[in-house]
């Protein structure tokens, strides 16, 4: 054989692996899930009963996207300023300071915390510092768990769309400035703009994995299989749920963990797809 | 002034003295005097690195974008000191093309020629809007070409069309000289002879001052010609007579093709 056909094989077979893995993921979610549909129907979706006692078994997965729903949110909403100011900092403002370096440095190790550090220091640090401020629920709940989703998302959207910023050709922002525009109406009539769809896909990104969160999220949420009814209730998300009550699930209630499993894979490649479609409309 | 710069009576734009340095000391030109006629196309010349692009900047004050840039010297536009004008009349006074075409992607052609009164906020009637576009369109002999995709996306044109729509952006508010910065490197030849046309064209009623590598497009369009080497000024003259009669040794070498 020659070396051409075998890199061809390696290729091909590594890629078949690949999708073989997400196949067969599918493939698992789905066949585990299929008790749950049985007995619930699409009332599983919308049902708001999470009832494990035996024999009046019920449930329901609309608490938990509720709660994925309400978290990611609001984590999305307190990020936007923030990352998006300081993306603008570091790629337009001070572009070649020091303290942009700085900064970047900072950002990119947010973003390589562990998740359970996050959780760790929001349990310990976080949480304390909103029951002194008059938070119920001892700390927990919906809002503290955005508060640290929304630190924990900042660095991915900063770093994404201060990326895209920083890529915005010199070409333009001259031209801007050759027509006697200030650094204001560049920014926000020239960069901004040329920059759209990249910033869009930046905070898709960081929706994404807001709605994936897991660990921070389950040590801090509160961890109520009910639908939160303000900001400072608890709850419980679609990946906390899991990380929760998985290990001692069996029967209809396992069933139903992979069912809202099967629901959070579905719904984050919905996501992925809304955001893709955008950039492609707007690029 | 050296023997060797041509004087000009009621220069449109004057530079005494005028240095630039992009690090502290390392000046990119050097001592640069000259005065451009009004109503002509002057061409700047010169090998790579000569300064050229870097002087045709320094009238705009596109370096005060850079922190590290200085310049030292005057610069006199219309008689005024461009220093103590406000950058924003200045550039307005002042247009420029680049080497790239560059509209802006996410505007519509209309949109791209007003794009100064948009960037700067000044808002006017749509019927005058108009009037701009169809005017500095005609000026540049696109409107024939575009007048029914106006609202297309600007980046649909070809190379040659964008070029020209990038200088009928900087014809609409009516300056008083257009800055060229190597307008046609970009551009397939049949669109550069349609610009240079285009440019020999505009000198009725606008300045034209554009760096170029390119000797026989300074000899075919320019009226006056500025050879700029090191940085340095090294001759200014009618084109005719610098392309038939150089009187410094560096321009006679460089029109020659001995170095370049």
């Amino acid at each position: 054989m020659n070396s051409d056909k075998i890199t061809k094989i390696v290729l091909l077979s590594a890629s078949l692996i690949i999708l073989l893995v997400s196949g067969g993921m599918v493939f698992s979610l789905v066949k585990g899930a299929i008790p749950t549909f049985h007995a619930f129907g699409l009332n599983f979706i919308i049902s708001n009963q999470w009832d494990p006692s035996q024999g009046k078994e019920a449930y329901g997965a609309l608490p938990f996207i509720a709660g994925t729903i309400m978290t990611s949110v609001t984590a999305l909403l307190i990020c936007l300023p923030l990352s998006f100011s300081t993306s603008l900092f570091l790629g337009e403002y001070f572009k070649d300071k020091k303290i942009a370096r700085v900064i970047r440095l900072m950002v990119d190790l947010l973003a390589g915390i562990p998740s359970i550090v996050y959780g760790l220091w929001g349990f310990y640090v976080l949480r304390p510092l909103l029951i002194d401020l008059g938070l119920p629920n001892q700390g927990f709940g919906v809002f503290t768990a955005s508060l640290i989703l929304a630190i924990m998302i900042i660095p991915y959207a900063t770093s994404l769309s201060n990326e895209i910023i920083t890529m915005v050709p010199n070409d333009l922002k001259e031209a801007a400035y050759s027509l006697g525009a200030t650094r204001y109406e560049v920014i926000f009539n020239v960069i901004i703009p040329s920059a759209r769809s990249g910033i869009i896909a930046g905070y898709i990104l960081a929706f994404g994995r807001a709605l994936g969160e897991t660990m921070a999220v389950t040590m801090l949420i509160g961890n109520a299989n009910v639908i939160p009814t303000g900001f400072f209730d608890t709850g419980n998300t679609m990946a906390s749920v899991i990380a929760n009550q998985f290990g001692e699930a069996d029967g209809l209630k396992l069933s139903s963990l992979i069912a809202i499993a099967l629901l959070l894979f579905l719904i984050t490649g919905i996501i992925n797809a809304i955001g893709k479609l955008i950039i492609k409309k707007m690029a | 002034m050296k023997e060797n710069i041509e004087k000009i009576k009621d220069p449109i734009i004057s530079t005494r003295n005028l240095s630039i340095a992009y690090d502290k000391g390392n000046y990119a030109v050097k001592q640069v005097s000259v005065d451009i006629k009004k109503n002509s196309v002057t061409a700047i010349m010169g090998p790579s690195g000569c300064g050229k692009s870097t002087f045709l900047r320094a009238i705009n004050r596109m370096h005060e974008l850079y922190e590290n840039i200085e310049t030292e010297g005057e610069v006199f536009l219309n008689g005024k000191d461009i220093s103590k004008m406000q950058v924003i009349k200045l550039r307005r006074m002042a247009g420029m093309v680049f080497q790239r075409p560059n509209p802006f992607p996410t505007m519509s052609i209309y949109d791209n020629v007003i794009a100064g009164y948009k960037l700067n906020g000044i808002h006017i009637k749509k019927k005058e809007k108009d009037e701009i576009v169809e005017r500095s369109l005609l000026d540049v002999s696109l409107w024939d070409e575009v007048k029914d995709s106006l609202f297309k996306k600007g980046t649909f044109l070809s190379g040659g069309q964008q070029q020209r729509l990038c200088i009928a952006r900087a014809l609409a508010f009516n300056p008083k000289v257009i800055l060229l910065d190597e307008p046609t490197s970009a551009i397939d030849p049949v669109a550069t002879s349609k610009i240079e046309d285009l440019l020999v064209k505009l000198k009725k009623n606008y300045t034209i001052l554009m760096v170029t590598h390119n000797m026989s497009q300074a000899a075919r369009i320019s009226d006056y010609s500025l050879f700029m080497y090191l940085g340095e000024l090294v001759e200014y003259g009618k084109t005719k007579n610098m392309f038939t009669n150089p009187k410094d040794r560096r321009t006679e070498e460089y029109l020659t093709g001995k170095f370049g």
